[in-house]
């Protein structure tokens, strides 16, 4: 594509606006959507295994030491070899993707759930078992709310790693908005590149900021009255300090 | 099970690429640490200090949190006048989340000591400074390693992604073994990246060991910093 200037704040500018890549099959719109599957379909694998997983764990107390290593163990695997080594093994399509992007997810959220249950004050749950509640009763009448905030922070952290993530499966089958830094970069379009990281980076703090609202209105209605008027930093107390202890974006 | 023969063979016949490569890898993946402690302190006393400040701060560093280190990486060169190709870009941008991850966690350490511990400080005549550096600070060691143990793992498997766009390290046998088809060069290079964040681990664990001998002389530690220090390490 032809600039005007050889500025690249210009080139971004003139490649973002120009009405072309926002329509069609390699659109930016497209992109998007392209991406969200990705995210979204990670997403429902990592979360059908991970939130049993860690509501059995939280709530019985077995296997903690067996998780939390292997949390760390799948914390220390580099997703972008795992997503082109999948590639390699497997064929060049979504499916081996979208399990490696599932191996980044499973931590945050099998963690953020494990958290919220081990979060519950202890005498509550005693109370409720003292009334005569049954243990399943106990988990989802009593944990689960009360552990809501803190797990759905585990989902949020593991949304922003795969939003972030996603984007290397372009180099592997081009899909999602990595596909604009890899033709950016092969075809020397520095429009492109830069516009591409702008969108990459605006969706990811816009599926964040969705993810915050949700967090914030999981609170269960019978603990919302109880809540103290809370100061700046305490406003974003426990629940982000556990999220954002979650691990980094990739 | 020639893919466990062909990782066997891989390892020596390319001793010298693995070596520039792993240092490479160490240097990006280990002074955001170091870059990220001494910058994420100070912000979070002054956080503690001034509660305002503290909020601005706090939401400016989760915004750049936010942002996928692949865009940070295209764009610090435009904001640094660095070359594209530089790892100083990836030290920055790792920098940065380290900064975001640990100032909330140091805050969260800092807020949770016993003031009796402060007072009595205090009333031995100690300077602010020498009261922030010789008792608070030892005593949020244990949160602050916690915090500096998620980064390390978080970094070491972040760094391979600087290799896409061109920046040296273990990724490269990513990119590398991709266009090759070559997936047993693949597989070491995960080996090796797996290795490094194992024995980096296991450093951290020694250095708060070697930090912190009160834990062990006494093992009365207020419940708060190590439920604190338990969260952090299950997150």
């Amino acid at each position: 594509m032809d600039y005007s200037s050889s500025n690249l704040f210009v080139q971004m500018g003139e490649w973002l606006s120009d009405p072309v890549n926002w329509s069609g099959s390699r659109g930016i719109p497209m992109r998007v959507l392209e991406h969200l599957g990705y995210v979204g379909l990670t997403m429902l694998i990592a979360c059908a295994i991970a939130i049993p997983l860690g509501l059995f764990v939280g709530h019985t107390g077995r296997g903690r030491v067996l998780i939390v290593s292997g949390i760390g163990i799948l914390r220390a695997l580099p997703t972008l070899g795992m997503v082109f080594l999948f590639a390699l093994l497997f064929y060049r399509g979504v499916l081996p993707s979208v399990w490696a992007l599932v191996l980044l997810a499973v931590p945050p959220v099998l963690s953020g759930v494990y958290a919220g249950i081990s979060s519950v004050n202890r005498t509550v749950v005693d109370a409720a078992r003292s009334m005569g509640l049954t243990e399943r009763q106990i988990l989802f009448r009593v944990e689960v709310p009360n552990g809501l905030q803190v797990m759905i922070g585990g989902v949020r952290a593991g949304i922003l790693q795969v939003v972030a993530t996603a984007t290397v499966v372009a180099y592997a089958k081009a899909d999602g908005l990595g596909v604009f830094l890899v033709e950016g970069t092969q075809i020397n379009d520095n429009g492109r590149l830069f516009g591409g990281a702008v969108i990459i980076a605006v969706l990811a703090i816009a599926v964040d900021g969705l993810m915050a609202l949700i967090q914030k209105f999981a609170i269960s209605p019978g603990l919302r009255a109880q809540q103290p008027p809370a100061g700046p930093l305490k406003e974003s107390g426990r629940q982000e300090a556990v999220a954002s202890a979650q691990g980094g974006t990739t | 099970m020639d893919w466990v023969q062909g990782i066997v063979e891989y390892i020596p016949a390319n001793a010298a690429l693995l070596r520039e490569l792993t240092g490479n890898h160490l240097v990006q993946s280990i002074l955001p640490i170091v870059f990220g402690v001494l910058i994420a302190v100070p912000l979070a006393q002054i956080a503690r200090l001034n509660q305002p400040a503290g909020a601005v701060m706090l939401t400016a560093s989760s915004l750049l949190y936010t942002i996928p280190s692949l865009a940070m990486f295209v764009f610090l060169p435009l904001v640094l006048g660095t070359s594209i190709l530089s790892m100083v870009n990836v030290v920055v941008a790792l920098t940065i989340y380290a900064v975001a991850l640990l100032m909330r966690s140091t805050v969260d350490a800092l807020n949770s000591i016993d003031d009796g511990v402060r007072q009595a400080a205090v009333a031995m005549g100690y300077t602010p400074l020498r009261r922030f550096l010789t008792v608070d600070l030892p005593l949020s060691v244990p949160v602050l390693i916690a915090g500096v143990r998620v980064i390390s793992v978080t970094n070491i498997s972040m760094v391979s992604v600087g290799a896409l766009i061109g920046v040296p390290s273990l990724g490269r046998l990513f990119t590398d073994g991709l266009t090759r088809n070559y997936p047993e060069q693949i597989a070491v290079g995960i080996l090796v990246t797996l290795l490094l964040a194992l024995v980096l681990d296991l450093l951290l664990v020694l250095l708060e060991r070697g930090l912190t001998p009160w834990t062990r002389a006494t093992p009365a530690r207020t419940a708060r910093a190590a439920a604190l220090e338990a969260r952090t390490v299950a997150a």
